[in-house]
């Protein structure tokens, strides 16, 4: 039985929600602002994974660049989001996502 | 089980698994490590979908740049503490971050259910035996030309920002921390009134004013018997 199971895409798609809510989940809960930028990314991926599935099923190379687009937004967004933390962490290292406020004037 | 079904679940429950590892672990480093397992799991569903380059991609810059610089950052600062996640930071925070998050979930599959678990869309349909880099690069350099001009901008934009947001100050880096003076102050206090009561001897009749405090009285009831029976 379980041979006859075929991958469609959906199961692609469905995987990509999933991974999806679990980073949205992760951004509202955690408080480290490090942990957050994970959440972020682990987001970006689900959504690069479902552009993928489509580009896949609809034979169209254009998903395939849409991912190249947020493979470049998400490592400048990386450079310039560790930065803020790097500039934030280093007034009080035990800063949270509550402490942006330090970094003002 | 067919091997297409057998790398789905297995690169699948590592994307999970991973997931599940960043939001859960309260080491920082242990999420990064968690994050490289996702990385990893989604590389191989790129090659699941005949999207060689981009799993390529994907294992290079993101694996080996962007955990890489979580990873440095992390060390740098020496901010790999362990987070408390047993007190909630504001009351029903998670709650309804679990709503939040499940509405999503459900808007979701809510699509892919309407479709029918069948994605549709007008198949372009490409010659199958140029590579997946070919198309790509064909793409990129005709109909997305723009685009891609634009992200030149965007990474430049991004350098100057980190360089400007990371640089120090002229002067040094100074603390700021409001009521970080008041603290050292307190701490220095602190310390004064441990070396005296932890050494009453250097300290008795050097000025100090009486009822500072029961425990100082009783060090000076102790030290000046010896005094008087030597």
């Amino acid at each position: 039985m379980i041979a006859a199971l075929e991958v469609t895409p959906a199961w692609y798609l469905v995987l990509g929600a999933l991974l999806f809510s679990i980073g949205s989940f992760g951004l509202l809960i955690r408080r480290n602002p490090l942990v957050m930028f994970m959440c972020v990314e682990l987001m970006l991926n689900a959504v690069t994974l479902t552009f993928v599935t489509f580009a896949h099923t609809l034979e169209d190379t254009a998903g395939q660049s849409v991912v190249v687009f947020v493979l470049v937004v998400a490592a400048a967004e990386v450079v310039v989001g560790l930065a803020i933390i790097v500039a934030l962490l280093r007034k009080r290292p035990d800063a949270t996502a509550d402490d942006v406020a330090l970094l003002e004037g | 089980m067919s091997v297409e079904l057998f790398v789905f679940v297995v690169a699948g429950g590592a994307c999970l698994a991973g997931a599940v590892g960043v939001i859960a672990s309260t080491n920082p480093v242990h999420a990064a490590l968690s994050l490289v397992g996702t990385l990893f799991g989604i590389a191989v569903l790129f090659v699941a979908q005949e999207a060689n380059f981009l799993a390529a991609v994907q294992v290079i810059v993101y694996a080996g740049a962007i955990v890489v610089l979580f990873l440095f950052v992390i060390m740098l600062l020496g901010v790999d503490r362990y987070d408390d996640l047993e007190v909630e930071p504001l009351v029903g925070q998670r709650v309804a971050a679990a709503v939040v998050s499940l509405g999503i979930l459900a808007l979701t599959f809510g699509a892919i259910a309407s479709t029918g678990y069948d994605a549709t869309g007008a198949v372009v349909g490409f010659d199958e035996d140029v590579p997946d880099i070919n198309r790509l690069g064909e793409s990129l350099f005709t109909d997305y030309l723009f685009a891609f001009e634009i992200t030149s901008i965007l990474l430049v934009i991004a350098i100057v920002g980190s360089v400007l947001m990371s640089r120090r100050g002229r002067r040094g880096e100074e603390i700021v921390d409001p009521g970080q003076e008041e603290r050292t102050e307190e701490i220095a206090e602190r310390m004064d009134e441990a070396e005296r009561r932890a050494h009453p001897e250097l300290y008795v009749g050097n000025g100090r004013r009486r009822g500072d405090g029961e425990a100082a009285d009783a060090d000076e009831a102790d030290a000046e018997p010896e005094e008087v029976g030597r």
